[in-house]
This record gives C-alpha cells, sequence and structure tokens, in this order.
C-alpha cells in the first residue's frame, strides 16, 4: 500500500476523524474509540466539530492518538473514516498525504477518489449491517458501531477493552450489548478477512492515562459548584453552557437529594432570558446563598446592566461564560476567546470585574470553587472565562482531588452575635481599610437592615447626590479592584525565565502553546511562556512583561483582546507585544505559534536562543 | 414631598401590636414623592398591615425595581433589608432571594411602568413561577420620574396633562394575572385604606404569588379632567365588589357575616380572609367568572376592587414543585452541601 514507509514511526502519534451527519448517533461510536485507546494507556484528544442543528448537517470527530500527551488539536489528518456523502470530497482532501481513507463501499465513489498518494479502504458498512440488523434506525446507529469495529482492526485497537466499555454502557440491556458486540464483530472481522490490518499508524499499551480522566469543562465546572457549596443555579439554555448546568443538577440529584424525603438542598431556575438569570444569582447571593448562572456571549451582553449593579451595589456573583463564536450570534457550536473586553469592563460607568481564566476541564473544577471564594471576598462580580472546547470537548486530565479540610470563605458577613457587638451597622464604610466592607444578610436582625441600591449611595448606605459621599465609594472600588490580584489565583510560568522571548496567554491556547515550545526548543529557539489565570493582573504579569524584551500575546480572537488588556492594565511598551492570534472557531493549533514566533524572529535573529543579559 | 421629618420619638400612649411595637417603629425613611401623592397612602397602608399582622420588621424584605413606586420601599419598615433594583428586574432578584431563603416574607413594591413595559416579562414569569410574595402595583398610568409620558396602563382616550390624548390599549395587571393563573389578585385604591390594608395582610399570607394592582393616583401628571387615573375619576369608577376582611391566626371570628354573602378562606399559616361580596353574582374563586367580570366592568367604566380571585388550595408554589428543603437554602450547613473527597474518589471511575 502507498504511502506505508512514510508512517512506519507512527505508533500511538496520529489522528482519526470522522465525517458523519448529525443526529445519526455517531458521537458514542467516536467516543468508544476514544475512550479506548485512553484506555489503553494512551494519552487521546476528543475534538468535536459539530453544526449548530439537531439532526442532518455534517459533524465532524477528530481523536488525537498522542504518546507525548498534547492536549492541542493536531494539524493534520491521517486517517479519514468517511461516512458522510455531502462532505466527501472535502474529507478527501483534508487527508495528510500518506493517509488513509476509510469509506463505505455499499455504493461505489470511484469518480471522487482521484488521490494517489492517499490509501482507500473500502468497508461495505451498509450491506454488512443490513443483512445482520433490521429496522432503520437500528441499522443507522449500528453502522457506527460497525465501523468502530474496522478502525479498531485497523489501527488494532484492544477488542477486550472496547468489549469492556461495552458491558459498561449496556450491561443492564442485553438486547443492546448483543446488538452493539455484533456490530462491532462485523466490522472487525471484515477487516481480518479481507484487508492487511493493523496499519503502521495504529495503537500499542502503554502507561501514560493511570491517575487520569476524561471529563469537559462544563462538567468539571458544574461538580465544582456543587463543591463549592452553590444552592442556587438560575440560567437560560444558550450553546455552549447548556451542558454547565445539566451537569450540576444530575450532581445535585445525586448528592443534594434527602434520601428519606426527597427534599432537596438546591433550586434550580430556569429563566425567562439571562436578565433574569443573573437576577435571580444577584437576589440569591444578596440572601445568603452561593449562586451562580451559566451562559455565553449573547447571554453576558444581556447581562451587562444586572452586573453593574452587582459592582456597584457589592453583591456577589458568579457567572461562567463558556466562549463561543461572535460576534452577535456568531457560530454557536464553534470556539473562541472573544468575551474579554466584554466581560472585564461589563455595564455602563466606571466598572472593572474579577475575571478567571481556566485552561481545561480540571481547572474548571478548581476555578469553579475558587470563582466563589472571591465572589465572596471581594463581594462582586466573579466571570469564570471557559470556552467550547474546554466545555464541550473531553480532555485528559489528573484525577480532580478534593481536601476536606476546605471550607468556604463566605467573605465579610456579620454574625447576629457581631452584629450585637456594633453601636451601629454601616454597609459601606471601611472599618478594615481593605477596601471591602461588612454585609449583612436578611433575616439577622434590624440592626444589621440596609437598602441595597443601584443609585448614587454614600458610605452608610444612603442615597445620595453628593459628589464627595458619591466619590468616597467609588475611590474605594477603585481600591478594592487593585486589592483584588492578592485573593486571585497567580499565573503560570513555563521556562525558566532567562529567555528574552516570551509568550503570554491564557485559558485553552495552553495545550498549543506547550507543544508549541517542544518545536522551537528542539529548533534551539529558547522561550518562556506565562499563562494569565485571573485579571486584574497581578504582580508576576507586571515582571514577565517588563523582563521579556519581545513578547507574544497569543490568543483565539481577531481583536487582541488580551493584549488590549495588558496594553491597558500594566505598564508594558505596547511595541513588545506581538500577536498570535487564532479566530477560525477551531481550537488552536501549535502551528501558527510556531510559525509565528519563527517570522517574527527571522527579522530579528540576535534574539533567537540568546538568552538574557543579566 | 413633606418637609417636616417626625421626631423619633413616640408617645408613650401610642397603640403597641403583640410584639410590643408601635406604627411608628414600622416606618421607614422619609418620603420624597410628591405631597399627595397616592403611592404614600399605599406606604402608609403597608405600614398599617405589617404593624397590625405583628410581623418582625427582619423578616421582611422589601424589593423594587425603578420609578416612583420603587422609591416607596425605602419609607416603610426601616428595620428590614430593602433592595432597590433596577428598571423592570425586581422580580427576578425576589426570585433568587426567595429560593434562598424561603422562610422570609417577601414584598415587592412596583409601577405601571416598572411592571407593564419594560418588566412586564418578568412580571409574567414570576406568576407563572409562582414565588411566594406580595406584588403590589402602584398603577397611576403614568411615567413621573420623566415627567409625565403615558405608561402601558393608560386607557383609550385619557388626556396627559399637556393634552395628548392616549390612542393605544390599556394592559391590565388583573386580567393579565387571572390569564397566568395568579392564585391571589386584588385591586384596590391607594384612598381606601380600610380596604387595602386587610388585602396587603392577606397577601402577605397567601401561600405563592399575591398581585395587588392598586390605583394610586398621580399628582402632578395625571390628576387633571380628561385623566381616568385622577382622584375624581377614580372614585367615581371604582367599583368594591368584594371586601376581604383579614383574621389573624387564633383569632375568632368577631363580627356577624351574612349567611351566603360571605366566604371564609384559610390561609396557609391558620390566619383566615372573610370574603364578603357586596355583589352577589360575584364568585371570587372561579378564576373564569371573576375574568368575565372584570372584564365586563371594564367595558362599562368600572374598576372592579376588592380580593378579585383566590385559590388557597393551588400547590404551584415555586418550593412545593421545587421540593425544596424546609430549612433555607441559605443556611444549610457546608458539611452537607459538599459531597467530600471519598465521594469525589468514586465517582472519577465514571470518567476512565
Amino acid at each position: 500500500m502507498p504511502g506505508l514507509s512514510a508512517n512506519a514511526n507512527r505508533v500511538n502519534d496520529f489522528v482519526v476523524k470522522f465525517a458523519n451527519v448529525n443526529g445519526t448517533g455517531s458521537a458514542s461510536a467516536n467516543s468508544l474509540v476514544m475512550k479506548a485507546i485512553f484506555r489503553m494507556g494512551v494519552p487521546v484528544t476528543g475534538k468535536n466539530y459539530f453544526p449548530s442543528n439537531i439532526q442532518g448537517l455534517p459533524t465532524w470527530y477528530e481523536i488525537r492518538v498522542t504518546r507525548d500527551g498534547y492536549a492541542a488539536r493536531a494539524t493534520q489528518v491521517d486517517i479519514m473514516v468517511a461516512m458522510n456523502a455531502e462532505t466527501y470530497s472535502r474529507d478527501v482532501r483534508e487527508l495528510a498525504s500518506g493517509g488513509y481513507l476509510i469509506y463505505d463501499s455499499t455504493w461505489p465513489r470511484s469518480s471522487l477518489l482521484q488521490r494517489g498518494d492517499i490509501t482507500v479502504i473500502a468497508v461495505p458498512l451498509a450491506k454488512l449491517v443490513n443483512e445482520n440488523f433490521d429496522g432503520v434506525r437500528n441499522r443507522i446507529l449500528l453502522k457506527n458501531i460497525a465501523y468502530a469495529g474496522v478502525l479498531a482492526a485497523l489501527i488494532d485497537v484492544d477488542l477486550e477493552v472496547i468489549a469492556g466499555l461495552l458491558n459498561e454502557s449496556y450491561g443492564k440491556k442485553p438486547k443492546l450489548l448483543d446488538s452493539n458486540s455484533k456490530a462491532l464483530r462485523l466490522g472487525y472481522d471484515y477487516v481480518k478477512q479481507h484487508l492487511t490490518s493493523p496499519l503502521p499508524l495504529r495503537v500499542e499499551h502503554m502507561d501514560k492515562t493511570r491517575g487520569h480522566i476524561m471529563i469537559d469543562g462544563n462538567t468539571a465546572a458544574g461538580l465544582g459548584c456543587v463543591y463549592a457549596g452553590a444552592t442556587v443555579g438560575a440560567w437560560y439554555p444558550i450553546t455552549p453552557s447548556t451542558s454547565l448546568m445539566d451537569a450540576f443538577k444530575g450532581f445535585c440529584e445525586r448528592y443534594r437529594v434527602d434520601p428519606e424525603t426527597g427534599e432537596r438542598n438546591f433550586a434550580i431556575l430556569q429563566a425567562e432570558d439571562e436578565l433574569a438569570a443573573v437576577g435571580m444569582v444577584l437576589g440569591a447571593s444578596w440572601n445568603g446563598a452561593r449562586a451562580f448562572t451559566p451562559t455565553s456571549g449573547p447571554g453576558i451582553s444581556l447581562m451587562n446592566e444586572f452586573v453593574g449593579l452587582a459592582y456597584y451595589a457589592e453583591v456577589p456573583c458568579v457567572i461562567f461564560d463558556v466562549q463561543r463564536v461572535g460576534p452577535s450570534t456568531g457560530m454557536p457550536t464553534r470556539t473562541q476567546q472573544s468575551d474579554l473586553m466584554l466581560c472585564a469592563y461589563a455595564s455602563h460607568g466606571d466598572t472593572r470585574h474579577v475575571l478567571l481564566f481556566p485552561a481545561n476541564p480540571e481547572e474548571c473544577f478548581y476555578l469553579a470553587v475558587q470563582a466563589f471564594d472571591i465572589a465572596e471576598r471581594l463581594q462582586t462580580p466573579v466571570f469564570v472565562l471557559s470556552d467550547l472546547d474546554i466545555g464541550m470537548n473531553d480532555w485528559m486530565c489528573p484525577d480532580l482531588q478534593w481536601d476536606d479540610a476546605y471550607r468556604p470563605d463566605r467573605g465579610k458577613i456579620l454574625s447576629p452575635e457581631e452584629l450585637a457587638g456594633l453601636e451601629k451597622f454601616y454597609r459601606y464604610v471601611d472599618r478594615d481599610d481593605d477596601a471591602i466592607t461588612y454585609r449583612t444578610l436578611p433575616g439577622t436582625s434590624t440592626k444589621g437592615a440596609y437598602f441595597t441600591r443601584g443609585s448614587g449611595h454614600n458610605q452608610y448606605g444612603a442615597y445620595t447626590e453628593d459628589s464627595a459621599e458619591y466619590q468616597v465609594v467609588l475611590d474605594r472600588l477603585k481600591r478594592k479592584f487593585a486589592n483584588a490580584p492578592k485573593y486571585l489565583p497567580k499565573p503560570v510560568m513555563v521556562g525558566k525565565g532567562g529567555n528574552e522571548v516570551g509568550i503570554v496567554s491564557l485559558g485553552s491556547c495552553d495545550g498549543a502553546i506547550r507543544e508549541a515550545l517542544d518545536v522551537l526548543g528542539r529548533q534551539k529557539i529558547g522561550v518562556d511562556y506565562l499563562r494569565v489565570k485571573a485579571f486584574p493582573f497581578n504582580s508576576d504579569v507586571e515582571a514577565f512583561l517588563k523582563s521579556h524584551s519581545t513578547i507574544f500575546v497569543v490568543e483565539q480572537n481577531r481583536d487582541a483582546q488580551l493584549k488590549s488588556l495588558l496594553t491597558l492594565e500594566t505598564a508594558v511598551e505596547k511595541s513588545k507585544l506581538h500577536s498570535i492570534l487564532s479566530y477560525s472557531g477551531f481550537p488552536m493549533t501549535a502551528e501558527p505559534i510556531v510559525s509565528g514566533i519563527r517570522a517574527k524572529l527571522a527579522e530579528a535573529p540576535r534574539l533567537t536562543a540568546v538568552p538574557r543579559k543579566t | 414631598m413633606s418637609y417636616i421629618n417626625k421626631p423619633k420619638v413616640a408617645h408613650p400612649s401610642l397603640p403597641t401590636n403583640t410584639l410590643g411595637m408601635t406604627r411608628r417603629q414600622y416606618e421607614g425613611s422619609m418620603s420624597t414623592l410628591c405631597a399627595g401623592c397616592g403611592h404614600d397612602s399605599v406606604t402608609a397602608s403597608i405600614i398599617e398591615a405589617c404593624w397590625g399582622l405583628s410581623m418582625r420588621p427582619e423578616q421582611l424584605v422589601k424589593l423594587s425595581g425603578i420609578g416612583c413606586s420603587s422609591k416607596t420601599t425605602a419609607y416603610f419598615v426601616g428595620g428590614s433589608h430593602g433592595f432597590n433594583s433596577v428598571h423592570g428586574r425586581m422580580p427576578s432578584i425576589a426570585s433568587g432571594a426567595n429560593a434562598a431563603n424561603r422562610r422570609l416574607t417577601y414584598v415587592g413594591v412596583s409601577g405601571d411602568g416598572d411592571s407593564l413595559s419594560i418588566g412586564i416579562g418578568q412580571l409574567v414569569h414570576v406568576i407563572r413561577r409562582n414565588v411566594n410574595m406580595l406584588y403590589l402595583i402602584e398603577n397611576n398610568g403614568v411615567y413621573g420620574l420623566t415627567k409625565g409620558q403615558f405608561s402601558a396602563s393608560a386607557d383609550i382616550g385619557t388626556k396627559a396633562k399637556r393634552g395628548d390624548v392616549n390612542s393605544s390599549p390599556p394592559i391590565d395587571p388583573v386580567l393579565l394575572a387571572l390569564t397566568l393563573g395568579a392564585t391571589f389578585v386584588a385591586r384596590s385604591f391607594s384612598g381606601d385604606k380600610a380596604q387595602l390594608v386587610p388585602l396587603i395582610q392577606a397577601g402577605l399570607r397567601h401561600n405563592g404569588f399575591a398581585l395587588i394592582d392598586v390605583l394610586s393616583p398621580c399628582v402632578t401628571f395625571n390628576d387633571h379632567e380628561g385623566s381616568t387615573k385622577s382622584y375624581t375619576f377614580t372614585r367615581e369608577h371604582y367599583h368594591p365588589a368584594i371586601e376581604a376582611d383579614f383574621v389573624p391566626k387564633a383569632q375568632e371570628i368577631a363580627v356577624d357575616y351574612a349567611e351566603g354573602e360571605s366566604i371564609p378562606v384559610s390561609l396557609h399559616d391558620g390566619s383566615r380572609v372573610i370574603l364578603r361580596k357586596l355583589d352577589p353574582e360575584y364568585d371570587p374563586t372561579d378564576r373564569t367568572a371573576a375574568y368575565n367580570y372584570i372584564e365586563t366592568k371594564l367595558k362599562q367604566n368600572e374598576y372592579v376592587t376588592g380580593l378579585i380571585h383566590i385559590n388557597e388550595t393551588d400547590s404551584t408554589e415555586f418550593h412545593n414543585l421545587n421540593r425544596t428543603a424546609q430549612a433555607p437554602l441559605n443556611s444549610i450547613p457546608f458539611e452537607k452541601l459538599s459531597p467530600g473527597r471519598g465521594a469525589l474518589d468514586k465517582l472519577m471511575g465514571r470518567y476512565r
């Protein structure tokens, strides 16, 4: 077969892409393959490129088998499982030279197969399935499992492992288990009888996934909300954040329902819109519950008014923004990091907000918990800026850990006893000189009663139109924001910090950057990397910007929003910052980072691999 | 506004309620509304109602949006927490606050602009959600703070102070609430304290969403001839169909009510409302009949007032449907909320 020798060293290092029609049940077959590889101890990533549609449009799923454990999307496709006639020709085109195309040969497609540099593998899938199963829907579903069997034989996935997975899924439904197992064998046996297998692109057992899980960020964030002790969740359904509330609900039903009485220690409110959703969060937080709302860009746009109220009246509030492609409705099922500016300065008037940037599902879990602590400590809105890639794709992560000694930081809430000891309670007086004032909860005592308002107020909580009184409060809010970094997660530094060239980035760019650093390292290009985990930036960010002469800001939006924030909120010289941007809607790959840095350094060769003079 | 702040010291002979508190202790800060504003009368009725119920001020939560009416939450029960939110969005604040603590008593004060224009979506949904709260609309047909534009409750043909005539049909909050299945719907008039106080008391004690539309004339922008929301017009056209007497828990019914003309309704907490039918044709427990009656009378230019509809047997209150724990969610110890390390370790198996 052509291309064989070129791929001889690709054991546990290749990409399989599935081209499907959405609504046909392909997702379970694709994740079956991914999970089987994971269980063989081989690191893997799964990226779902799906349409904003329920049934009938093209959808793709990409599995990267990565012995080095890279988290990013790969740049090339080595094996294409082309199951969608509509996208067939472009799927063929996308395949890398030397790659393999698997197609359903029940219907001949010879006219479309015009590439001599790939290997075409024909399997009469529909024919096999139709001969063995009845029912239209059943046949459609099982054809997916059959191609999973084909692939398993071709890339040498352990059949025992797949059988184990099927058993876990259908153990209680013997009929389904039988049909799925049979479909799997149909594909597998066909390859074994008619084709040469395995391919040189194949999977071998490793031991690199022990202590790891495959989880998506929305599930991890929903779980984090449960562990943080959140009791009120309010939301309006919006892609790609919906599964966060689904996860929260599922975990609450598992962990928060009294087995005897059926009483629930949580309330989920499906609001009429995002305006109401965030209003409910404010109401609940103001009243002493940990409350949150998951949403995406369009929802944030609607929430702006209330976010300003929460900032000014100092009401804790946790908002998850699972970012998708904007502007406007944009591409709801594609990923981007384009809500940075929107969230950082949301609402009219002088407002600035705390942002947290998880880079993967693991961080979604931990930052979800931390978000509540920060929101209640600072009495302000906190945005957790995830994105569709993190939120909806399965990532390999270390097992989530929990310390039973953790107790939530509820911030400065006066107890009835503390209130009794006060001569008088004033809501916005800076008693501790840390710009954070004390609050009371409704129901505590008449002494703690105060009137919360978004209108001009003085430090005693009373309405004011007096300039000086107004400014006392506004200036304290500014100090509070300036003090915020000490409560926020510190940035992550990769590298010893001795290079002149640095990368500053955030969130889900992380995988692509780490892979790019490896590539550049092999080319003797030394680059330091700082990943911000929170806004406002802390002094480590300032120091990194100061100590590097050429800084690449890597982010997934068109307008270099992180770079804008850096120039606005730090002392960095704008001319030092160079953008590497990806805003295609697909998760970033290492390629533009490597080529971007190489191109820039070619203009200034002195920088290449020259450590900073101290 | 009134320019004389009343002294804080109360006369020792002032009557006290069962908590030993005087009415003065249920007052708030001084009103900044125009002298003679209907809203101030509503405020007085709320104070009277809370005093009469011997409500602990800290057990009351006051919520509002934006507008003249929304300011009034500062003018009653100063010992309660208040939340003056953003325009038309009070219902969502109330929904969240109530979700966090089901034990407190929630009163929202809104206006016709706040509730029937910018906030009608939230009003509709808070009714549908059946949040346990009293929701007062101080309805005057105009935007006061922006100086007299028509609101969505302005009647066809009503004349603005500057002479414009309204041609768009009004949205009637009572008909709206009935349509949506609200379980407590009333209408009253700010000038009829005798009617309004027991309605407020019953609304506070009702288990579920209680709406009272209070016709509350705007003395500055809508009290002239040609206006259908003026004091004169309202007095001439309001039609008390059913009076409500509120009887607190454990108190004997002292008055004799004529057979067939009164309907006693037991409220959730053991108190009762005695509905006295002034119009024998009227049945306030029949939602469809109530709707037809109100609409017919509206066409005759009559505002039917009183407790128009009550359904105390309905069980769709938010926490009932949610099966929320009886203890307020904000009081549940963290140990009961966070599943802990063991559960997490076990859960990890699901993701391998």
